[in-house]
């Protein structure tokens, strides 16, 4: 098996330097802005959910429209950062370890909330199953033991997911808090998202019932949401776990890190999981941000965020830019052509995103597209599709190129098995 | 799009396909002797300290070289091409997939339960390794409880014919699902006491062995069966699948000796089973005993049982549930129109099927090495490869990703007395509670890497290889008692740093 070293890997590209005229930037320092864009990123999801908080917090003390409309807003304001920062669930096991915390898909929703029954077919409306939810009930029976909800806390939610990964439920993260904003989309493949009244919160005019535990439930979750992501962000900090951890590979395998996550993101992710998959099974609600309609974001921000690791540069929320020697500069210095042909192939799967967002602002959102019947919206969303695996096939030969012979990339194949890669 | 899972596969029944099973015996014995177990163990064998060629790809030309992580089972084979590769990580996707309680907006991830041991495949199959047994008082996940009772006359001869894999407990059904949705009772919990065994070796070398005993506490459906027989499992490995169903039925059938005609105190039999994705009587080869003829039945039958999905094989949206459970029954389901009008829809099936099909096998780094060399003289030497088959080549008549590997799974896919030591009372299809399938090897040495809690044997009950293989009884006694007993320590660790490198 080819296994270059680093000394290999330093000795390759400075000897190509003079060929090129490009100076390769050193390695531990394309890992430093890796990590510094980590940082920023956790950084602004964290401050943005303190936004949500705010929006949140005035909801409940003044269910207005406008509030709850601002509210839902903040939510959508607060998956701008987020979704960058995916490209570092893979390769990272930190990451990947928490993200079921804050972003677990599909959600327990009938244990969370009222859902509806009208379209589950002919069943009866006074099925106890349909009301057995935490907010309705102070009390409910879990895997065949009383859970005492009486108070609905982050500990209760805690609770509810603390057998980790294992049997966990649902419950709590991004999801929940979007599902207790907007509540179910019942549109199908047709427009519009959920459509929750903002009396849901209201105790004095409340409908949907227990508007009390409903805000006590919206309030919990975003506490928790924010504990969570206070976490993450200390750990991408100078001495935190998480930027130690990468550090700790040393180069070779920390670069490796770096596609691993760009390519199993890009490929299996989000062009297969999250996409190819709700095509496929014409889902309405496979989809990611499905009670807001925003899938359409939240697809475009994560090959955002893969781009933002290879250029190595991220505009924050503040509009400053965290910026450094990239891995970009380091293909560029070994491979001027291929550095073009990643860069272009970026800029073309941001241009399919571009597309759907295009689409979604004329009422074509996600859940549209991928309807049956909708050839020319199927066929938006296959060209997404196409440019991340397209993407993907680039981001191989940059594997090579940079010799870190052993990098797998998640749900794609070997990438130091040439004759795996057609 | 073309999926290469809808071609029609293995012609590995062809010849059993229209035997009746009163021949079945008669074709065996035929074509047993002629192909021969290894020599007993004090014949002179073959020089098995070589390097034979192709050993470090155990998965032939599709094995993969990914460096190795905890995802090392993960991979495909490396012969898909690139949009095979594609649906081969939607069905990991699938794999991977939380099944919610049903009713939701995601009617396509609805329909879970409402009685289960699982949310998704990969939380028993952890990244497609071992399951592993609860640590210290937590329910398990990766392990479960099948339930039967004494068969009667007739449900004897259907079980020792195919169609009846065990009769279930009346209330609780073939399994205990220890979770529940909200609002139905979970059926009970687990409990596992341990009793200590120790065993001394050659160089007094000594090692202790947890022998568990399951007990079901807080009962959520009355009393069970009084005859009740229970049976732990706990999820084997993922790796290979594919390449070992498309091994020819007839290379497996040859090994088969159930009478023991060649006195090597070996017998080995062929577990037959009904398929019902084929519609015909099979040779078993999946599960512990062997209980599954094929991938499609073994994928669906777990997403029916295990997670509580009605599929197109086992269309049910209540799984395990008996009719001595209202709760379960009155409970909603996921059927959708959307899904066939079933919780998961042939596009999802085929696409998990896909998935477990072409999951790839790790090539061996340390084939070539002395230790390694001198530890699988030493598994030769012990009789290990009696039922340990080492290899095999691929059937032609399968997805071309699959044909004409030359694999190593150190499995021979039969059953064998495995002793009183492993052995409980439940019996599933023809094989009785003494009775395993032998357990293929490659991979043996990662499974610690893709999940540090995995234990080994049926129960995961030995927490090293060779405390596995102390427990190795019945048939395979004098294989045990050679690395107990006659093996020096040095030996003994050589034979450990074999199996290690798998």
């Amino acid at each position: 098996m080819f296994k270059p070293t680093l000394a290999v890997l330093a000795a390759g590209i400075t000897a190509l330097m003079p060929v090129h005229g490009f100076a390769a930037p050193q390695a531990n320092d394309v890992l430093k802005t890796y990590a510094d864009i980590a940082q920023a990123g956790y950084e602004d999801s964290l401050h943005t959910a303190q936004a949500l908080q705010v929006s949140i917090s005035k909801l409940i003390s003044e269910p207005t429209d406008t509030n709850l409309k601002a509210a839902r807003d903040a939510w959508i304001a607060a998956r701008v950062p987020y979704q960058q920062t995916e490209v570092y669930r893979f390769g990272n096991s930190l990451v990947d370890d928490w993200e079921g915390k804050v972003n677990a898909w599909p959600l327990d929703e009938g244990l969370i909330d009222y859902v509806a029954t009208d379209s589950y077919g002919a069943e009866s409306d006074e099925n106890p199953l349909y009301t057995a939810n935490v907010i309705a009930n102070a009390k409910l029976q879990l895997n065949g033991e009383e859970l005492d909800a009486t108070t609905i806390d982050k500990a209760l939610l805690q609770k509810l997911h603390e057998a980790e990964e294992v049997e966990a439920n649902v419950a709590t993260g991004y999801h929940a808090i979007e599902f207790l904003l907007w509540g179910q989309d019942l549109n199908g493949t047709h427009p519009g998202a959920g459509n929750r009244p903002a009396t849901d919160f209201d105790t004095k005019n409340c409908t949907g019932g227990h508007c009390d535990r409903r805000a006590q439930y919206l309030q919990a979750a975003t506490e928790l949401l924010i504990d969570d992501l206070q976490d993450m962000a200390n750990s991408w900090k100078a001495e935190g776990d998480a930027r130690k951890a990468l550090l700790a590979k040393g180069d070779k395998d920390g670069l490796a890190t770096i596609l691993t996550g760009m390519g199993s993101l890009s490929y299996g992710e989000l062009a297969g999981e999250r996409t190819k998959l709700g095509l496929m099974l014409h889902d309405p609600e496979e989809e990611h941000d499905c009670f807001s309609d925003n899938t359409h974001w939240s697809h475009f921000y994560d090959a955002k965020g893969i781009q933002n690791v290879y250029l190595g540069e991220y505009t924050r929320v503040d509009g400053n830019t965290v910026k450094g020697p990239s891995l970009s500069d380091l293909i560029k210095a070994a491979d001027p052509a291929l550095d073009t042909e990643l860069r272009g192939k970026l800029d073309t799967t941001q241009n399919a995103a571009q597309a759907m967002v295009d689409a979604a602002a004329k009422g074509h959102t996600f859940d549209v597209l991928i309807a049956a019947n909708n050839d020319s919206g199927n066929k938006l969303v296959q060209t997404f599709v196409d440019g991340l695996v397209a993407q993907t096939q680039s981001l191989e030969k940059a594997v090579k190129i940079v010799g870190s012979g052993d990098i797998s990339i998640e749900g794609s194949d070997s990438l130091d098995n040439p004759s795996a890669v057609q | 799009m073309s999926f290469s899972f809808l071609t029609p596969l293995f012609g590995v029944s062809v010849l059993v396909q229209n035997i009746g099973r009163a021949s079945l015996a008669l074709l065996c014995i035929a074509v047993q002797p002629s192909s021969g177990r290894a020599a007993p163990v004090d014949a002179p064998l073959p020089d098995h300290s070589l390097y034979q060629q192709g050993e470090e790809m155990p998965g032939g030309t599709a094995s993969h070289q990914n460096a190795l992580s905890r995802d090392s089972f993960s991979h495909p084979v490396t012969t898909l091409t690139l949009a095979q590769r594609l649906d081969f990580r939607l069905g990991d996707a699938l794999f991977r997939k939380l099944w919610v309680a049903a009713p939701s907006s995601t009617t396509a991830s609805d329909g879970l339960g409402p009685l289960f041991n699982a949310r998704f495949c990969q939380s028993c199959h952890v990244r497609d390794g071992r399951g592993h047994p609860p640590v210290a008082n937590e329910q398990p996940t990766a392990l479960f409880l099948r339930l039967s009772i004494p068969p009667a006359r007739p449900q004897q001869q259907q079980m020792y014919s195919g169609h009846l894999a065990s009769v279930p407990d009346p209330v609780y059904g073939s399994q205990l699902q220890n979770f529940s949705v909200q609002n139905v009772p979970a059926e009970g919990k687990v409990r596992i006491q341990h009793e200590e065994i120790t065993v001394t070796m050659t160089g007094n070398e000594q090692g202790v062995l947890l022998k568990p005993v399951y007990h079901i506490d807080a009962l959520g459906y009355g009393p069970m069966h009084p005859q009740l027989r229970l049976s732990p499992r706990v999820a084997p490995p993922m790796l290979g699948l594919g390449l070992l169903e498309a091994i020819p039925a007839e290379q497996i059938l040859a090994r088969e000796d159930p009478e023991d005609s060649n006195n090597d105190g070996i017998s080995g039999r062929a577990q037959w089973v009904w398929s019902s994705a084929e519609q015909r009587l099979m040779l078993g080869r999946f599960g512990w005993k062997a209980g599954n003829a094929t991938l499609a039945d073994q994928n669906n039958s777990a997403l029916a049982n295990d997670i509580g999905i009605g599929n197109p094989l086992f269309p049910s949206a209540y799984g395990d549930c008996t009719v001595a459970q209202q709760a379960c029954l009155t409970a909603h389901n996921g059927n959708t129109p959307a899904q066939e009008n079933l919780e998961a829809a042939s596009t999802m099936t085929d696409l998990l099927l896909f998935y477990a099909r072409h999951l790839g096998v790790p090539a061996r780094q340390d084939a070539r090495d002395e230790e390694v060399l001198a530890g699988k003289q030493q598994f030769h030497q012990a009789g290990c490869a009696q039922c340990h088959t080492p290899t095999y080549t691929t059937s032609t008549d399968t997805t071309p990703a699959l044909a004409q590997q030359t694999i190593w799974p150190y499995s021979d896919l039969l059953l064998h007395d495995m002793g009183p030591g492993l052995a409980d009372e439940h019996q599933e299809y023809r094989a009785a509670g003494h009775e395993w399938r032998t357990a293929p090897l490659w991979g043996l040495g990662h499974t610690r890497r893709i999940n540090p809690k995995a234990g080994y044997l049926h129960d995961g009950r030995a927490r090293t290889v060779l405390e596995a293989i102390l427990w190795h009884g019945g048939e395979a006694e004098a294989a045990r008692n050679h690395v107990a007993q006659r093996m020096t320590p040095t030996q003994r660790q050589q034979l450990l740093t074999f199996l290690e490198s798998l």
